[in-house]
């Protein structure tokens, strides 16, 4: 309990942000109507590759001779950026369809 | 952290809402996209070059590589895969970005001291490798389960109370771990390994239609992996674009629910037979009557108005470019053609929009379900292919059936419904549909496809 007052009070300015996030995410998504869910759903998990930025941290940070960091490294990059450029990319080509009527 | 990469992380981040919100219209959908994944590439690059530490080349050649490599496997599969394969699709991508994230916090815990280290910053790294972990195998079984290539439903008894005691026993060593500060890398591999098999043990029971629900939460628990390791490395961009996915998510999946008639916990806890009771499924309603192709095509030739209501069967009949020749033809005759499309239509939410589309179908012509229920009244003939539980009258006047209260599409309202299915099976929710035995009902028996290929060439002759 003590950890997590704590925790609270040394990140206040997080705090705030998640909640916040969770507001504007919650409000933009909630109007939108159910025949774009689908490239929503691929739209929001080619996002959710911004995990790439903590792999490529990792590997920034990674001495040259730790391998096992580099190698785990090298395959969380890979990973993020196969979920960023596959989700964007496929989700174009929904869009494109839908685009395609006149 | 530096100024000029915080602007960058802040524009990324703002990038990402309005990207989102962009995506909630058909006509700023496509440039929606491409403002996020403007953004994420500038947040990206960013990263890489815009810093003070000193960095040997061989990393940045090592980076270039992993980006290339990842690059290039990601674009070829997203303009390789059939549209109907979506839901796998998204299932796979979400388990590479949930392994992204427990990779680091692997490697983040070797690095960290960790008996050193504040037990939040230890809680923190704990989080993101088990939710990574969930979310990676979790998101494997569903692409297996999708695919076909995992069929069983295992169903070992209590599986409910095995499944929560074990992840509640996960739970119990991460704090444990977190409380000691004990800087263990055989406890931290079993903690991996407790994850993975939790994510396998997740989906496993889960089937059918209830699919897309758990997709949707596994998509929703990776962007809460990726605002954990945000919190981890103080970055804002990774965090706000975490949290806008996981309440993304959350929302798409309560939506979905509301749109079957389901609970969160019962998709995840307990199938629809569980639950309605078997009352339904052998209950005898009247007799069926049956019809051809050609008395289909006479009827729909000589309609005023027609309604298509496409579903499920059709997705996996792939029969969407025969469907959109049937109405243009139909409309090529002075028919009014129209689709009723259900929001859970399909293999996902939204998924038979896009099919459709894929076939060229006009956007004007596919009407959500609330402006078609009206509409019902005024057709002369409504072809429902491969639909069964959305178009079930149960679902307003039996408050026994476990359908009871799902919107459904108000088919019975119009003069005459042809029904196509493959067998008198009943769908997923397991129960007997009346419609099929409504005096204006006629069944129309076959393949989706081969049915509506009958029909262009019975159309075709008159």
């Amino acid at each position: 309990m003590q950890e997590i007052i704590e925790f609270i009070s040394n990140n206040l300015q997080i705090v705030y942000i998640i909640i916040l996030a969770i507001f504007v995410g919650v409000e933009v998504i909630k109007s939108i109507p159910a025949v774009l869910h689908t490239p929503l759903m691929s739209g929001a998990n080619a996002l959710s590759g911004v995990v790439i930025v903590g792999a490529i941290l990792v590997m920034l940070h990674s001495d040259p001779t730790d391998y096992l960091a580099l190698t785990l490294g090298f395959a969380a990059v890979v990973l993020g950026i196969l979920n960023v450029v596959g989700g964007f990319a496929v989700t174009n080509r929904m869009l494109d369809m839908f685009k395609k009527k006149k | 952290m530096n100024v000029t990469l915080s602007i960058i992380y802040l524009i990324a981040t703002v990038t990402f809402v309005f990207g989102l919100k962009r995506l909630g219209h058909p006509d700023t959908a496509k440039s929606g996209n491409l403002i996020a994944a403007t953004g994420m590439g500038l947040a990206i690059v960013g990263t890489i070059f815009i810093h003070d530490l000193e960095v040997p080349t061989i990393i940045y050649v090592l980076i270039g590589t992993a980006i290339l490599v990842g690059a290039i496997i990601g674009w070829l599969i997203a303009i390789k895969v059939e549209m109907t394969k979506m839901p796998e699709l998204v299932s796979l991508f979400n388990g590479f970005g949930g392994a992204s994230a427990a990779l680091i916090g692997i490697v983040e815990f070797g690095n960290a001291d960790i008996s050193a280290t504040s037990a939040s910053i230890v809680a923190t790294i704990l989080a993101a490798i088990i939710i990574g972990a969930v979310t990676f195998s979790g998101s494997l079984m569903a692409y297996g389960k999708l695919n076909g290539s995992v069929r069983s439903v295992i169903k070992i008894p209590q599986y409910n109370i095995v499944n929560n005691l074990f992840i509640f026993g996960v739970v119990v060593l991460a704090v444990y771990m977190v409380a000691t500060g004990i800087d263990s890398s055989i406890l931290l591999y079993a903690l991996l390994a407790g994850g993975l098999v939790y994510g396998i043990l997740f989906v496993m029971p889960i089937g059918g239609a209830d699919m897309p629900v758990v997709i949707s939460l596994l998509n929703s628990l990776t962007g809460i992996a990726a605002a954990i390791t945000g919190v981890l490395y103080d970055n804002m961009v990774m965090l706000v674009g975490g949290i806008l996915v996981g309440s993304a998510g959350i929302i798409l999946t309560v939506a979905m629910c509301v749109a079957m008639n389901r609970t969160l916990a019962s998709v995840i806890f307990g199938s629809f037979t569980a639950t309605g009771g078997p009352e339904g499924a052998n209950r005898t309603m009247g007799s069926i009557k049956s019809t051809t192709a050609s008395d289909t095509a006479i009827m729909m030739n000589y309609a005023a108005n027609v309604i298509i209501v496409p579903g499920y069967g059709l997705a996996v009949a792939q029969a969407q470019h025969v469907i959109h020749e049937l109405e243009e033809l139909l409309t090529g005759k002075g028919v009014n053609v129209k689709y009723a499309i259900h929001p859970v239509a399909g293999r996902m939410p939204g998924h038979m929009n896009v099919l459709l589309a894929e076939s060229n179908v006009e956007y004007d012509m596919l009407v959500e379900m609330d402006d078609i229920n009206p509409q019902f009244t005024n057709a002369d003939v409504v072809l429902v292919v491969g639909a069964n539980d959305v178009v079930n009258p149960a679902a307003h006047n039996d408050p026994s059936s476990p359908i009871y209260g799902m919107p459904i599409l108000d088919v019975e309202n119009a003069k005459h419904i042809v029904v196509n299915k493959r067998s008198m099976n009943v769908g997923y929710a397991g129960i007997d549909n009346e419609l099929f035995y409504n005096a204006k009902t006629a069944m129309l028996f076959g393949d989706a496809k081969k049915v509506l290929t009958d029909l262009v060439a019975e159309l075709k002759n008159m």
